[in-house]
């Protein structure tokens, strides 16, 4: 068997079911999104095909503007606090014996089963005030009285963070625990110690993993929808869910698409951007 | 000495982190009344046959495992032959395909269930219970499109080359040798795909929300219109299914290699 | 039958000759090492014998059948890759089944067949140890015996000692031999070290940059190199310049070797001498002239560094005949000429 390039008709094969379903079940519907952008509402049913750029144009005025500001700010947020967490987390836990690391990745699957409903109510039942986490400060006494930690954008914040850090571990785990332990022994014999040896060592070599995993999180974070409506109150409500209301409460539907493939193309650009800043400093 | 120490408080934190809400809805499932205080007033397991027992959860319950189970099954069947072909075949182009794969995945949810809700709306197939399969299916698909391709590439060529000189032609080697290799990747893309399959909302929301409830669904609608514990306790039988998923795997399995360990580390 | 022919093989990759027009014959039964450093083209050899690449040019005949064209799986050879390519989800006992196994062949026979091979090698009653479970020379013999199981025409080892440590290398290399003396197999062994080839070698097959230096066997390679490379490669020696004089003498060093001469119209070249033959004695008497610049006693054998004329001669002597000298003593160097090679390439 050699790793050559496909010969004959058949060689291709075992290609045509992805790519038929890929493409009709993914590239078509993606399609069909960008179109219904384009389309005229129709109060009665869902749209009428036309071409109008009204859609976009509304999405430009200032609300929808800055929604989409608040939005990415947000994002970015959420993406910069789980690397914090998590980096150095999983850089550890790769450490650990197999035993620990084996325990530890299954607890991280099994949480990745909590939907986004139930963190949403978990959370809000921690930060609320009759039966959340600042009782237990009163009672430690820390605090004076129990106070309501939501809706507010911290418990946006702490939510979408806790959604996120289960995969930004598991993103960053092959590439840590793949990582040359000779590199860190090196910088240990030249007289770092361990925590000056992560920063200057570890990080710079793992510069390409981090980046890639910020814009994951970032994606991530920007198609939050429950999270902010059960934590947060109107002002720190994403895009997602303005797209949620008008595409089904609103009936809205091109206008929903529009502001959809706004979303995309403005991700792909900041993701783009990323990469570019990315390549030109390895050039350098 | 003092690292050890920073160390384990660093780990206690996240666990402590990660646990919280955890804990918050063990004790809300077991509350007496059918009411969410938390701590719990009383103590009841009542709430755990309910999903069994009451009609409506019991539905969505069998509604949610047959779609996890179709959908994840789907989505392997469009995996397997893509990363196969990637990793037998040297052709650039099959690329743009593994980043259809991979694309569904990373945009947000809400754009790809946007997207499904005007094709299966625009197919006239909206609201038909396999379009929810479907659209899941190609949903999760990237899972395990890269188990998968993390087991092709983790198979040691010489292996293959190996067996083509003691007489197996291409397909002898894909079923004696390949197959049985990949075998543990393929269980744990489907593992991931079905365990997330169970606990997707949005779209399944926007493809047969108005025609049937999976358990997300009706947990959310819970939330809204009518508190009651058994929404947590479904959310801690899920969580013990995954649990209990996974850790079958870390059994049988090396779970470590499978997310991503190389086999020749040390520890 | 005939044995292996390989006739005018060429790879390239680009404008890159990995294997340049090698032609080959070796005679049924015989054990040959493909010798030379990284990078030489042997591995690529191998493995178009093999049939893991494709020839660029040129033709493979195994017994008078044309195998360039025939896939790997249809060539009936047995071959030991470099890393083992033990299958790790199967037994040690279904890995030297498995080339039965995929031919159909009864459970009966598996048996019976994975038996005399556990005993061949020494390890009855392993068949259900994990493979993981082997030491390195355990899991070696295993992979040998894997590739004999169907008793292939051919027998081809790539570095197969190479992840041995020394002692068990020099063992296995006698092992090896043995094993395929017994079984009377053509053997094909790429190596980098040469003195691996001349233990288990009937031919030995130098390979620089692409070609075929030199394809002897081992006692004539060391003894008469064909070129400066051979020379260097095997074994240790001393190359230095010779140059005609007006008097069609030959001059080494300024100093004339009586009975060296160049073929006609050659007026400058190399000669190899080993360190063995090299003698020393006191300055004068029409030797070369020297000054010791470092001895180095082995043990076993005497290595004496002398510098003459800008070039560094080793003589190499056992105890018994150990020269006379010091770091710093001078010293004549005695080349005798049926022991120098002239290398005129």
């Amino acid at each position: 068997m050699r790793r050559e390039a496909p010969r004959s008709l058949a060689d291709y094969g075992p290609l045509l079911y992805p790519a038929v379903m890929l493409i009709v079940f993914f590239v078509v519907p993606f399609s069909t999104m960008i179109a219904v952008s384009f389309f005229k509402r129709d109060p009665a049913g869902f749209y009428k095909t036309d071409f109008v750029l009204d859609n976009y144009a509304r999405f430009l005025s200032t609300f929808f503007g800055s929604v989409l500001g608040f939005s990415l700010m947000l994002a970015v947020l959420v993406a910069i606090c789980c690397i914090a967490i998590a980096f150095p987390f999983t850089y550890l836990l790769t450490k650990c014996s197999r035993k620990v690391q084996t325990v530890w990745l299954v607890c991280l699957l099994s949480v990745l089963s909590l939907s986004e409903v139930i963190i949403g109510f978990s959370w809000s039942t921690l930060f609320s005030r009759t039966a959340g986490i600042t009782n237990l400060l009163v009672t430690i006494g820390l605090m004076s009285e129990p106070q309501a930690l939501l809706p507010g954008f911290g418990a946006v914040l702490t939510g979408m963070v806790y959604q996120a850090l289960p995969y930004t571990i598991l993103v960053l785990y092959p590439a840590l625990v793949r990582l040359d332990p000779t590199l860190l022994e090196a910088a240990r014999t030249l007289g770092a110690s361990p925590v000056r040896a992560f920063f200057n060592v570890v990080t710079p070599a793992l510069r390409n993993t981090l980046v890639a995993t910020l814009i994951m999180v970032f994606v991530f974070a920007l198609g939050s929808y429950l999270l902010p409506q059960i934590l947060g109150r109107p002002q720190h409500w994403t895009l997602s869910v303005l797209i949620t209301d008008q595409a089904i409460y609103q009936s809205n539907m091109p206008f929903a698409a529009a502001m959809a493939v706004f979303l995309v193309l403005i991700s792909l650009a900041l993701v783009g951007l990323t990469l570019l800043v990315g390549r030109k400093e390895n050039a350098a | 000495m003092m690292q050890n120490w920073l160390r384990r408080l660093y780990f206690a934190a996240v666990a402590l982190f990660v646990a919280a809400p955890l804990v918050v809805v063990l004790g809300v499932s077991v509350n007496q009344k059918q009411d969410l205080t938390f701590p719990p007033k009383g103590f009841s397991i009542a709430w755990y046959s309910q999903i069994f027992t009451d009609p409506e959860w019991r539905s969505a319950l069998i509604a949610s495992v047959l779609l996890a189970l179709s959908s994840a099954a789907i989505a392997v069947s469009v995996a397997l032959p893509l990363s196969w072909f990637l990793w037998r075949r040297k052709a650039p182009w099959a690329r743009i395909f593994q980043l259809l794969g991979v694309a569904p995945f990373i945009l947000p949810p809400v754009i790809t269930a946007l997207g499904f809700l005007t094709f299966w709306a625009t197919t006239g197939f909206y609201g038909a219970p396999w379009t929810a399969a479907i659209s899941h299916a190609i949903f999760f698909v990237t899972l395990p499109l890269v188990t998968l391709s993390l087991g092709f590439a983790s198979i040691d060529n010489s292996l293959v080359e190996a067996a083509s000189t003691m007489g197996a032609d291409d397909r002898t080697v894909a079923r004696t040798v390949v197959l049985p290799l990949i075998l543990p990747y393929l269980v744990s893309g489907y593992a991931f795909a079905f365990v997330l399959s169970l606990n997707e909302y949005i779209i399944a929301y926007m493809t047969i929300g108005f025609t049937m409830e999976t358990l997300p669904i009706k947990i959310f609608n819970a939330l809204r219109y009518g508190y009651t514990p058994t929404m947590a306790s479904v959310s801690v039988f899920f969580v013990a299914v995954a649990a209990l998923v996974f850790g079958l795997i870390a059994k049988f399995g090396d779970i470590r290699k499978l997310l991503g360990a190389m086999g020749s580390e040390v520890r | 039958m005939s044995g292996l022919s390989l006739n005018d093989v060429t790879k390239q990759f680009g404008d890159f000759k990995a294997v340049d027009r090698v032609a080959l014959n070796v005679p049924h039964g015989n054990f040959v090492c493909l010798l030379g450093p990284s990078g030489c083209g042997k591995t690529t050899l191998l493995r178009m014998i093999a049939g893991l690449e494709e020839p660029t040019s040129g033709s493979i005949a195994i017994d008078d059948d044309d195998i360039t064209k025939v896939p790997t799986h249809k060539r009936n050879l047995g071959m030991v890759f470099q890393s083992l390519a033990l299958f790790p989800h199967l037994s040690v006992g279904e890995n030297i089944a498995y080339p039965l196994r995929i031919r159909g062949r009864s459970k009966d026979d598996q048996a019976k067949r994975v038996d005399e091979l556990l005993k061949l090698i020494h390890l009855q009653g392993f068949a259900d140890r994990a493979v993981s479970q082997l030491s390195g020379g355990q899991r070696q013999r295993v992979a040998i015996a894997r590739a004999l199981a169907l008793s292939p025409r051919l027998f081809l080892l790539d570095e197969p000692l190479s992840a041995l440590d020394a002692k068990l290398r020099e063992a296995m290399q006698v092992e090896l031999r043995q094993l395929q003396q017994k079984l009377g197999i053509t053997t094909i062994v790429v190596t980098h070290d040469q003195r691996e080839a001349m233990t288990m070698a009937d031919l030995v097959v130098v390979m620089g940059e692409g070609r075929i230096r030199q394809a002897a066997a081992p006692v004539e390679i060391y003894r008469k190199p064909a070129d400066a490379f051979v020379a260097d490669f095997i074994g240790m020696t001393n190359l230095l310049p010779v140059e005609a004089d007006g008097a069609d003498r030959a001059m080494v060093l300024g100093t004339a070797i009586p009975g060296l001469t160049l073929s006609t119209g050659v007026k400058k070249a190399q000669i190899s001498v080993r360190p063995e033959d090299v003698r020393l004695i006191a300055p004068g008497n029409g030797a070369i002239s020297g000054t010791v610049t470092f001895v180095r006693d082995l043990g076993g054998t005497i290595e004496t560094f002398v510098e003459a004329g800008g070039k560094t001669i080793v003589a190499v002597a056992t105890p018994r005949e150990r020269p006379n000298v010091v770091a710093g003593s001078p010293v004549g160097v005695v080349l005798p000429a049926e022991s120098c090679v002239v290398l005129e390439k």
